[in-house]
């Protein structure tokens, strides 16, 4: 057993399973949100915040932002650890994603349900 | 005449590893790449290279044939020259001794942390555990493996992180004794493995079932212990 204490979840398992799960929600959300900009015509601002104002898109869109958030941090630890070697710097560089990440899930809630 | 380039490296007298070309006149004959490494011997006997057997069963002379890992006792000229040139190379991703000679501790350290023996908590019967054939068969594309380690030092993951992740050959060893009817060590080997590295560094890219010269297949290995690891654990 190789033992971490920076990677997402408790066990590679769970990670694994993770990153398939939210790989599986984000293709999900693209074909939605593709789907929608196809299927309207004319899209104006007054029908794209009706559209958002509805509960069950703001739901799927907050899952979606939580899914690139734990994605991006399971995909940017993996390479973290593969490709920077020395700890300090690799440290760092996780500090960094987290915080970024961390930053895009409350301005997503923020935006979906600020105004 | 064939070109062979061979890398060169003796850490007690050279500053830095340099690759030497040698001209081998092979006869016309599709000779193995180990032959082609004597006649090299043959004209500067300082060249250091591991081989036992000659015929592919004791995993001693893996090395990097033109790019590719295999077996350069089983390897014929044919199958690897281009352009009248061979290049070679020992292992890459572990450190050389010598040559071609690598150091293999980190490979078989591995192949040790997986416990690579049957474990039994039950008595022991008076002659010996019984298999039926349908449980032996399970053993089939797993036991043959010869600790070559040509697959795992294909294998990127292991070149990044071969002290965590077990590597393909580990693993592939690591599930012939999981499905293994007469071993009842079954979950402690699955937690053993369900860290972020030694198995779930595989990302399934098949280097190592491209170049075990067994035809082994250690990514469908792996993922019979993920669906293990996931059947354990949900
Ligand atoms: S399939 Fe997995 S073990 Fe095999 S070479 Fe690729 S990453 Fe390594
Ligand atoms: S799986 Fe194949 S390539 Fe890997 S060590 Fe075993 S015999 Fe060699
Ligand atoms: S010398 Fe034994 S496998 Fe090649």
């Amino acid at each position: 057993m190789v033992t971490n204490v920076t990677n997402f979840g408790r066990s590679g398992l769970s990670d694994w399973l993770l990153q398939r799960f939210s790989a599986v929600v984000l293709a999900l959300y693209s074909v939605f949100i593709v789907g929608y900009f196809l299927t309207t015509s004319d899209l104006d601002y007054a029908q794209w915040s009706a559209f958002f104002q509805q509960t069950w898109v703001r739901i799927f869109t907050f899952l979606s932002i939580l899914s690139i958030a734990a994605h991006a941090w399971i995909g940017l630890w993996t390479i973290s650890t593969d490709y920077i070697k020395p700890t300090g710097i690799r440290f760092v560089f996780q500090a960094v994603c987290n915080l970024a990440l961390f930053t895009y899930v409350v301005w997503g809630v923020q935006v979906l349900w600020g105004a | 005449m064939l070109v062979v380039s061979v890398y060169r490296y003796n850490p007690e007298k050279d500053s830095a590893p340099y690759m030497q070309e040698f001209n081998i006149d092979t006869k016309g004959a599709d000779l193995m790449v180990l032959d082609v490494l004597h006649l090299v011997k043959e004209q500067d006997n300082t060249f250091a290279y591991r081989r036992s057997c000659r015929e592919g069963v004791c995993g001693s002379d893996g090395m990097n044939m033109n790019g590719k890992n295999g077996l350069a006792c089983i390897t014929p000229l044919s199958e690897v020259v281009t352009g009248g040139k061979l290049v070679i190379r020992p292992l890459p991703g572990l450190p050389v001794i010598r040559d071609l000679v690598v150091d293999m501790s980190l490979f078989y350290k591995q192949y040790e942390r997986i416990k690579p023996y049957l474990l039994n908590d039950t008595p022991a019967p008076a002659i010996e555990r019984l298999q039926a054939p349908e449980e032996r068969d399970k053993l089939d594309g797993l036991y043959e493996c010869i600790l070559c380690a040509c697959c795992s030092t294909s294998c990127p993951s292991f070149w990044w992180n071969p002290d965590k992740f077990v590597g393909p050959s580990g693993l592939l060893q690591a599930y012939r004794f999981l499905i293994d009817s007469r071993d009842t060590q079954t979950r402690e080997r699955l937690a053993e493995l369900d860290d972020p590295f030694s198995v779930f560094r595989c990302r399934g890219i098949m280097n190592c079932v491209s170049v075990c010269p067994k035809g082994l297949n250690p990514t469908k290995a792996i993922g019979h212990i993920r669906d293990m690891l996931l059947r354990n654990a949900t």
